[in-house]
């Protein structure tokens, strides 16, 4: 407990304010986020945020663990959207080996990415909605996510920590029946997301409750470093799905939503449109899948099928020796970014030739958007705070780490 | 699955604009650049990354600050290696300033007062790695208590046990 008498206090400085201390157990901090608040009757004069009382040091541990052994580490850092922060790690370790990936796993890589985009989504939009005080909402957006938690199940064995991409391609062909359940999902979602908007786009005590509220500008959020959905939601038209794609991005349609007002209700419009763009990604997906294998040709990397395993001498013998040591990754550095549902979630890695990262570094979007909080607040009344931060939509897991 | 080699040679990449651009700035600033895996790192010496930064985006070349963090190459001297990832919106590319820093005398100019993205990225390297910015407005520890001993992600602290 001594640590506690430590803990960063704000002196009010002058006599007319006080400071009031929010979280980190309050339920609309989503997590464990703590703020002190120097305020002035209603009106926050100053806020800074304390983080790190979810920090496990994973960073550290991935420097302890084999290459593939870092992937299921990287579904507990945002766990609302666990194959993005995989898809991003295995792509810094693939472009390290210099591997080429089979499209059929680029594509399904891509689908999933946008089903845990939507699913990312829901729960924002639910808890964001039950901050405001729309219960309802929340319900609506649960039962989505439950049924895409389900295909993540088929899919992966895993509702939540799927660990699904690995290195070098996908965990396993997908089963009998997955990708009935993912078209069935998709040709419903449009109307589901007709239905929250029919709870919300138009009801008078949302739009008041949003609009105009936590504003912030184009320059402002580029210079604290701003990134996703929080970003357009200012008029910056940045997306690197499409400016700078990956795993074959550059074969989809689809529309980068903006809006020039920089509130907290353009981040809800633009989360919104998201939602029925994602859906269009994850369909045309689905629909142009092709066919072939869904793990590259690197026997010394990837793990063989079990059917090979059985039958071929040299499949077991890699197989053994992967397990066991691991595989050696040419010395040297790589950024990978992508557009996580939150913004740029980037990983650092640094290989000495070793089996063993040297450094495994997450540049979470959470973590940047979080400074922009004191910016959108300060001046405004406590009771925006909450609509403050369910705009931005932190995740406390990936800004500890 | 064989690698291109990486191109080490100025010469070589100096038709590149975020190398051209800091060339014509200052030449003594930059110790040397990389390109490897199709990314782009340039060396910069230590007292001068706070304006090469500040130079690439003022003039527009490179505006977004996206991340920034360390690595510790212990034992090797200079033992701690920072890196800055730039992004060009208008380019849309990536850029890594890249500064080395040695054991005893790990301090270096903070971004913080011409970029405010840097403040909790810098506060995370000085908070785990030891490393300390001349001129941050706030370098507190932001993750582990402040009355913690020692910085968890150099090389020489132990991953489990006691300390």
């Amino acid at each position: 407990m001594g640590h506690l008498s430590h803990t960063p206090v704000l002196d009010a400085p002058e006599e007319k304010t006080m400071v009031l201390n929010m979280g980190p157990q309050h339920p609309s901090t989503h997590g464990v986020l703590r703020l002190l608040l120097e305020i002035d009757g209603e009106q926050i004069v100053r806020m800074v945020p304390d983080i790190g009382f979810l920090h496990t040091g994973i960073e550290k541990t991935c420097e302890a663990k084999f290459y593939q052994q870092v992937v299921p580490l990287t579904d507990r850092i945002d766990y609302l959207c666990p194959m993005v922060n995989n898809l991003c790690y295995v792509m810094a370790v693939e472009k390290l080996l210099d591997l080429a990936i089979p499209p059929r796993a680029q594509w399904m890589r891509v689908m999933l990415a946008e089903l845990q985009r939507i699913s990312s989504h829901l729960v924002w939009l639910g808890t964001h909605a039950l901050d405001m005080g729309a219960m309802s909402v929340f319900l609506y957006c649960f039962r989505e996510r439950e049924d895409l938690l389900r295909i993540y199940e088929m899919v992966s064995g895993q509702r939540m920590m799927t660990s699904y991409f690995r290195i070098g391609g996908l965990a396993l062909e997908p089963p009998l029946g997955f990708f009935d359940a993912v078209k069935r999902f998709l040709n419903t979602f449009s109307e589901k997301v007709d239905e929250y908007e029919n709870l919300l786009t138009g009801n008078f005590i949302w739009v008041d409750r949003l609009k105009g509220v936590a504003h912030m500008s184009a320059e402002d959020a580029l210079a604290i470093g701003v990134t996703g959905p929080t970003l357009r939601a200012s008029g910056v038209d940045w997306d690197l799905r499409r400016d700078l794609p990956y795993s074959g991005y550059e074969n989809f349609n689809f529309k980068v939503p903006t809006s020039p007002d920089g509130d907290v209700w353009a981040r809800y419009v633009c989360r919104i449109e998201e939602l029925r763009q994602s859906r269009e990604i994850a369909k045309q997906a689905l629909e142009g899948l092709p066919e072939g294998p869904t793990k590259a040709e690197a026997p010394k990397v990837v793990l063989p099928d079990r059917e090979k395993m059985k039958t071929e001498m040299e499949a077991l013998i890699y197989h053994f020796k992967i397990v066991t040591e691991g595989f050696a990754v040419p010395a040297g550095e790589v950024y990978q970014a992508i557009e996580s549902p939150r913004g740029e979630m980037g990983y650092y890695v640094v290989s000495d030739g070793t089996a063993k990262p040297m450094r495994v570094h997450m540049r979470s979007p959470s973590y940047a958007n979080l400074q922009a909080l004191a910016k959108m607040c300060e001046g405004r009344l406590i009771a925006d705070v909450v609509a403050a931060i369910g705009s931005i939509d932190i995740v406390l897991g990936e800004i500890d780490r | 699955m064989a690698l291109a080699a990486a191109i080490t040679d100025l010469e070589q990449l100096k038709d590149r604009p975020a190398v051209s651009a800091l060339l014509a700035w200052n030449r003594s600033a930059i110790e040397g650049a990389k390109f490897d895996r199709n990314e782009l790192s340039i060396y910069v010496a230590r007292e001068f990354i706070r304006e090469a930064c500040n130079q690439l985006k003022t003039q527009g070349l490179f505006n977004f600050f996206s991340d920034l963090t360390c690595a510790d190459f212990y034992p090797r001297e200079p033992r701690f290696e920072l890196a800055y990832q730039l992004l060009s919106h208008r380019h849309k590319e990536f850029v890594r300033l890249k500064v080395s820093l040695s054991g005893d005398d790990a301090v270096v100019e903070s971004l913080t007062p011409v970029c405010p993205a840097s403040n909790f990225f810098e506060r995370e390297i000085f908070d785990l790695f030891g490393v300390r910015f001349l001129g941050h407005p706030n370098l507190r520890r932001i993750m582990l208590p402040e009355d913690w001993e020692g910085h968890p992600l150099r090389r020489d602290y132990p991953v489990e046990g006691y300390r």
